[in-house]
């Protein structure tokens, strides 16, 4: 049995009156990919912001339930800071910070404290490099992250969040803006990573969650459905709603 | 024939007064700007006097006459008006950026309640009153404070114009603030980084060219402002020799003597000149106002 990095307990959240996630339970284990699925609105993306409190920045939200992360409960008397530090996110449109290459993976390190310059120069180049963009971009890195195309500033994205060394990394539909070469970039590099890190995706292609995960969960209408090994939701699911989704007859 | 009726109505109707309007204003700028070249002009054409006597000397003995042979140095004015509006730039600038960051991240709930309806009031306040308050209350307190004989001052001058600036730089930085990128925050949040890291490291820096539009806005109204000025300035003709000597400046200049000075004589030719001189560094403003606006969509 692997570790067992999340464990989600009837969770429920609501935005005002609305409750986006009902009973919310799962289990999410160390070193794999994770891949939640499901149509628009469904509350994968709300689920996965849970996972680090980004739900903060919103006024309206209400939870209830617990999320267990290393033996606490997240959403209770926690620093919210450290959470965040452990558990990084990369968000749906590339959002490098207008500043240099550089800066912007020495950014947190450096809200962290982190000020040695040799250290930081080290920092700099094992992230870019285990995002596989260092041989792209190391003659520039004091131009501005604005600069590089949309595949670049996600991958600059990761490794920004690699910067901090987390235990999780967080991505929400990381390549919906990419195309698609630039998509199979992030993905071969999915893979790689999932040896140092946990990854929890959610995505909006059924064939991205085949191709690099290892467990799948679907959501709808702010329920799982279902949760399992990938090939066992792709080839021959429990539930008859997950098979309408996954063969396109609805989503 | 009713066909072209109702197109007229429907279409060119509106569209011909909101040209003719539009070009009205045009029409209007143009010819006040025309006016003033005509009127400031004069000092340098008709009475021979040269730019660089009018911006570089300090004598100021203009003739109320039209034989002319005064002397139209007004740089006690322009140093006046500069050094008056740079102070109230730098006090009113701390705080509206302070305010700005209040209402937009801290407490936009509590901002929007109290601060948002007190600049508003600031905004609504006339100069004249500005003027008297700082007469009745800044100037000798000024004057008790630094024991001096009296409070008339270019510190006085500077707090009350700071008054009057701080709501354009607060509202235009607050403008400048609210259009930085949401994404920003949500990566800044999500590499757990604090609120105020955010704040200083990102959300600043990236609203630097909104919140310096709005910096040259509050400047450019700083120069432009006469009457509050007036009454706290002390109307000395010296250069001063710190923040707390009196001075003059060029608006309030223009404003007492503009009555006072036969029309087209050398006297009110050297006031004209001055209102062009006005004229021409709030253009400089606008250009400059524009080049950062255009530094930061490149940016973007």
């Amino acid at each position: 049995m692997d570790k067992i990095k999340f464990d989600t307990k009837s969770l429920d959240l609501f935005y005002g009156d609305f409750q986006a996630l009902k009973s919310i339970n799962i289990k999410i284990c160390e070193n794999e990919v994770t891949a939640f699925i499901g149509p628009s609105g469904c509350g994968k993306s709300t689920f996965l912001r849970c996972l680090n409190r980004m739900n903060d920045l919103i006024d309206s939200v209400k939870m209830k339930g617990e999320i267990i992360f290393d033996d606490k409960d997240i959403n209770g008397d926690i620093d919210v800071i450290n959470l965040r530090t452990r558990v990084g996110m990369v968000f749906q449109k590339p959002n490098p910070f207008p500043m240099s290459i550089y800066d912007n993976i020495a950014y947190g390190p450096k809200c962290q404290g982190l000020k040695d310059k040799r250290k930081l120069d080290t920092l700099v180049k094992e992230s870019l490099t285990k995002a596989a963009l260092w041989e792209e971009v190391k003659d520039r890195l004091n131009k501005s992250a604005l600069g590089l195309s949309g595949g670049q500033q996600q991958r600059l994205c990761i490794a920004r969040t690699i910067a901090m060394n987390p235990e999780v990394i967080l991505m929400d539909e990381p390549t919906s803006a990419l195309d698609p070469i630039a998509t199979a970039k992030i993905e071969d590099l999915m893979s790689s990573l999932k040896k140092d890190y946990t990854i929890i995706i959610v995505t909006h292609s059924m064939q991205q969650a085949g191709r690099i995960s290892d467990k799948t969960a679907f959501f709808l209408m702010g329920e799982i459905v279902e949760f399992d090994e990938t090939p066992k939701i792709f080839t021959n699911p429990n539930d008859k709603r997950t098979e309408d989704y996954i063969t396109g007859r609805f989503g | 024939m009713i066909y072209l009726i109702e197109k007229f109505k429907k279409e060119y109707l509106g569209r011909s007064i909101v040209t003719v309007l539009g070009i009205v204003i045009i029409l209007v700028t143009l010819s006040i700007t025309g006016f003033l070249f005509y009127k400031g002009l004069g000092t340098f054409v008709t009475y021979n006097h040269s730019v660089w006597e009018f911006l570089f000397s300090s004598e100021w003995k203009p003739a109320d006459n039209f034989d002319g042979g005064g002397k139209v140095g007004a740089a006690i004015f322009i140093v006046g008006s500069l050094l008056i509006s740079f102070l109230a730039l730098l006090i009113a600038t701390p705080f509206s950026i302070a305010s700005a960051v209040f209402m937009t991240e801290i407490s936009p709930k509590l901002g929007k309640k109290l601060l948002q309806p007190a600049i508003g009031i600031f905004v609504g306040i006339p100069s004249v009153v500005y003027g008297w308050v700082g007469l009745t209350v800044l100037v000798p307190a000024i004057a008790h404070v630094f024991n001096l004989p009296y409070g008339f001052s270019v510190l006085a001058g500077g707090i009350v114009l700071a008054l009057m600036i701080f709501p354009t730089i607060t509202s235009v930085s607050v403008d400048a603030i609210e259009n930085v990128d949401n994404g920003y925050k949500e990566a800044s949040y999500a590499l757990g980084t604090t609120r105020w890291q955010y704040i200083y490291k990102v959300m600043l820096p990236s609203a630097t060219s909104g919140i310096l539009t709005g910096v040259i806005l509050g400047l450019a109204r700083a120069f432009g402002e006469a009457l509050a000025v007036a009454m706290v300035i002390g109307k000395m003709l010296t250069f001063p020799d710190n923040i707390l000597s009196a001075t003059n400046n060029m608006t309030a200049e223009i404003a007492s003597d503009m009555g006072n000075s036969a029309q087209g004589g050398e006297f009110n030719d050297a006031l004209w000149s001055m209102a062009l001189l006005l004229l021409i560094i709030s253009f400089i403003f606008i250009l400059i106002m524009r080049i950062i606006a255009k530094k930061g969509e490149e940016v973007k």
